[in-house]
């Protein structure tokens, strides 16, 4: 009657938990796997002039369509410079400006990216570029160029590398060696390229970037060729031809623009320097989310304060040792004492580890309960026998730290991690057992216990589970509504299986 | 494992799952346990509803009561002391007699002698909580000491053999014979190694017995054969019991009964939490019995007609 109700609540908080959770996976980018460090490359660009005079402007290229790579956040340090950033005819240019300087300059402009392979790699289609005016006689080597490489090509890309490769050809034609006559930098090749393709009425311009690696000072620029084959933008190595792009090339600007100009400035530099951090990938994730104004942020658990959120990455845990309670006791049926001592037991385990949790556990619960059996024969009252027993357990959990420092085995220092109100309270249900059902059943709840605080360390020490309980803490709700429906399983527990297989048989 | 699963539904056993969830839970209402854990209570309620029980002496409530006890037992030479809220069979101190020569000292069941200084004082324990599940103060009962039947004295090693009798909704659905051993050291429970017969229903005749968890044919202790006694007063007994539901109003109860010599079947106490060990004694399980019931379920229907009930359906197979 009431067991639709049981369903139908456990129904609806595992769907609220599991599309928080899978909302936060999927859209927000939270991290499901414990992977929780992504690379993240910060750029510098460095800008240094001699101030002139007068007022000084400085412009400077800067990432704007950064295909495989999403911007994390940028800024820049420049003192007493108004900074601005805007659109330029190469993309994004930021801006400084101030009335006056004196002497040599460094203005900073910092941007850090990430690798993201779903930022749009589109940009919008160009339009056909108007035919270059060239004069002659360069017009007429160009023209005889343009249609032999036609005439040798079936497409914008093999077009693309057709050209590319006679222009590199270690021994050029005559119509070549002309045009290659006044290139002196790569840029400039690329330029002579660009002009080419506009000739053949292909969109081409030039990027400039990095390839980014690992630490890099004073890294150089690479400059691509970039062709527009009518549905997409192709890259090609403007040396070797070849249809590539470096591996994570980060685009700076594009187009035959300089990077940088300086009004009112001389003897002008741009240094780069490009530092590889690992940065959490949830921090990432958090701020692409509040980027995008997502309210799940706010209830993140990234968002307290760190000593707060240690403490809760161990709280987080507690369900699960529950869950794991739930499931020994309900569904396996063995017999423990205490509903959620052997939790507590579990989290101890956590400090001392297991082998030493174990031993520790083992031997303050047998001295314990030796003296409670010699308390037995005081007869004392329930309340001070109890207060008895704890400052048994305390006197003993001192002696075991002294013993062991002694012995020179610090791993038994971490006895005082043990929660001790529980052990005595431990002790104290063992000995009642042992008197009321005898030694043995005492001695086998006693061992179920320690299997079930095993059992649950082992899942609470999981660095997978904590990473996930404390990027999705809904997933709680998840683990609530579970622990519902074992509420209300009334099967055999697997230990009852034996119990009564005498009337299984036949 | 999915096949003993399968069995033991087939036969009905009941998991304790299954009891807590759909019959403890359900059936018995927290608030109704004072009814069953305090025995002053449960004696009190049995007595009123005209359930025969053994005569309370008295009961000592306060530490300055304890001193009341000669009073209380002055023309008695058996007694029984034991805390009211006890469990297992703890703290219950047997006087079978008192000594020749002194009148003031007292013979337990196993034969020490003890003065009434040192009974006051196991008393005063027991008023003090010494014995109490819940570790509060507590109350200490002095009654009839039970002349057990010799019905079971074959089978039984010393203290006293009880029947335990599950009734659901006012319907006796089945019993056993809970018999002491020398590892139950005289106590009538299962889990300190007493020995529990089931019963056939409509005779009131012992079936095999089980020993933790094990079925045995003869007593451990005595080596008599544990089946084929035939219980007296049956059929008083199942009305007794089934009367266990008026008095408490709980639904799924045990009632422990004791036969005694001269006075016939008596209520011990009853249970709101029986085991499930009863159903290893009897070879068979509670559910299928309990889904009878629920067939069959009226509830104008008087004790004396519920008990008919049970010796009908309920035969050993």
């Amino acid at each position: 009657m009431n067991q639709r109700y049981v369903y139908l609540l456990a129904a609806m908080l595992a769907v609220i938990g599991m599309s928080v959770f899978f909302y936060k996976w999927q859209v927000l980018g939270f991290p499901v796997t414990e992977d929780l460090e992504a690379p993240v490359w910060t750029i510098e660009a460095a800008v240094g002039f001699e101030s002139g005079p007068g007022s000084i402007k400085v412009q400077l290229n800067v990432p704007s369509l950064t295909p495989g790579f999403r911007t994390l956040n940028e800024n820049s340090v420049s003192r007493g410079y108004g900074f601005s950033t805007n659109f330029g005819g190469g993309g994004r240019e930021a801006q400084w400006a101030i009335r006056r300087a004196d002497g040599e300059q460094t203005i900073y402009y910092r941007i850090s990216v990430y690798e993201d392979d779903s930022v749009d790699e589109s940009d919008t289609t160009p339009p056909f570029p108007p035919t270059p005016t060239i004069n002659e006689p360069m017009k007429t080597a160009v023209d005889v160029l343009v249609d032999d490489v036609r005439n040798h090509s079936a497409d914008t890309a093999s077009f693309t590398t057709e050209l590319l490769r006679r222009m590199n050809d270690p021994s050029p034609d005559p119509n070549v060696e002309l045009l290659m006559a006044s290139v002196a930098t790569n840029s400039e090749f690329v330029d002579v390229i660009t002009s080419l393709l506009a000739t053949a009425r292909i969109p081409a311009r030039m990027v400039h970037g990095f390839a980014l690696a690992g630490r890099q000072r004073n890294a150089s620029i690479l400059t691509w060729l970039e062709v527009h084959d009518g549905k997409n933008w192709l890259y090609f190595d403007p040396v070797t031809g070849e249809e590539s792009l470096p591996d994570r090339f980060l685009v700076w600007w594009r187009g035959n623009e300089s990077l940088v100009t300086v009004d009112g400035g001389s003897n002008v530099q741009v240094d780069f320097a490009i530092q590889l951090n690992h940065l959490d990938a949830v921090a990432i994730a958090e701020s692409q989310a509040a980027k995008q104004g997502g309210s799940a942020v706010d209830f993140s658990l990234y968002s307290l304060p760190i000593q707060t959120q240690a403490v809760y990455s161990v709280l987080l845990m507690i369900p699960i040792g529950a869950l794991i309670m739930v499931l020994m006791r309900n569904i396996v049926g063995v017999d423990a004492f205490g509903t959620f001592m052997p939790v507590l037991i579990a989290l101890a385990f956590r400090e001392t580890k297991l082998v030493w949790g174990v031993i520790l556990f083992t031997l303050l619960v047998t001295l314990g309960l030796t003296i409670r059996f010699l308390l037995d024969r005081l007869r004392l009252l329930l309340v001070p026998r109890l207060s008895a027993v704890l400052i048994v357990v305390v006197i003993l959990m001192l002696l075991i730290s002294m013993a062991s420092h002694r012995l020179g085995l610090e791993m038994g220092l971490s006895v005082a991690l043990f929660p001790m109100v529980i052990i005595a309270m431990t002790i104290e249900r063992m000995s009642v057992v042992w008197e009321e059902r005898g030694p043995a059943d005492a001695i086998r709840a006693g061992l179920g216990s320690l299997l079930v605080a095993v059992v649950a360390y082992i899942f609470m020490g999981m660095p997978w589970l904590e990473h996930l309980i404390f990027t999705f803490p809904e997933l709680l709700l998840v683990i609530l509504a579970f622990v519902m429906l074992v509420g209300r399983y009334t099967g055999y527990r697997l230990t009852e299986l034996r119990r009564f297989k005498e009337l299984a048989q036949d | 494992m999915f096949e003993t699963a399968r069995k033991l539904r087939k036969i009905g056993v009941l998991g304790l799952n299954e009891r807590n969830a759909d019959f403890i839970m359900r059936l018995n209402p927290r608030r109704l346990y004072p009814r069953v854990d305090d025995k002053v209570l449960t004696k009190d309620l049995a007595l009123k509803a005209g359930m025969a029980v053994p005569d309370l002496y008295g009961v000592i409530v306060h530490q300055a009561d304890v001193k009341n006890l000669g009073k209380m037992v002055a023309d008695k030479d058996s007694f029984v002391i034991k805390p009211a809220q006890g469990s297992g069979g703890d703290g219950i101190f047997v006087v079978t007699g008192r000594s020749e020569r002194k009148r003031e000292s007292f013979r337990l069941s196993s034969g020490l002698l003890i003065s009434e200084g040192e009974l006051r004082h196991h008393i005063s324990n027991i008023v003090g909580g010494q014995y109490s599940l819940s570790g509060n103060r507590d109350k200490a009962l002095i009654e009839y000491c039970v002349h057990f039947d010799p019905t079971f004295a074959e089978v039984s090693f010393q203290g006293v053999p009880d029947i335990r009798v599950i009734v659901y909704r006012g319907y006796p659905v089945m019993a056993m014979v809970r018999l002491p051993t020398r590892a139950s050291d005289g106590k009538a429970n299962l889990h300190q190694g007493a020995v529990g017969a089931g019963v056939d229903m409509s005779t009131g005749t012992t079936l095999s017995g089980v020993l933790s968890d094990h079925l045995v044919e003869d007593h451990p202790d005595t080596g008599a054969l544990i089946a084929g006694l035939k219980i007296p007063n049956w059929d008083f007994i199942l009305e007794s019991s089934a009367r266990g539901y008026e008095v408490t109003g709980l639904g799924y109860l045990g009632v422990d009964m004791v036969i005694d010599a001269d006075r016939g079947p008596l209520i011990l106490e009853m249970n709101a939490r029986p085991g499930l060990n009863i159903q290893i004694a009897n070879g068979t399980g509670l559910a299928n019995r309990i889904a009878r019931i629920e067939e069959l379920f009226d509830p104008a229907a008087t004790p004396e007609q519920r008990a008919a009930i049970a010796r009908r359906e309920f035969p050993a197979e």
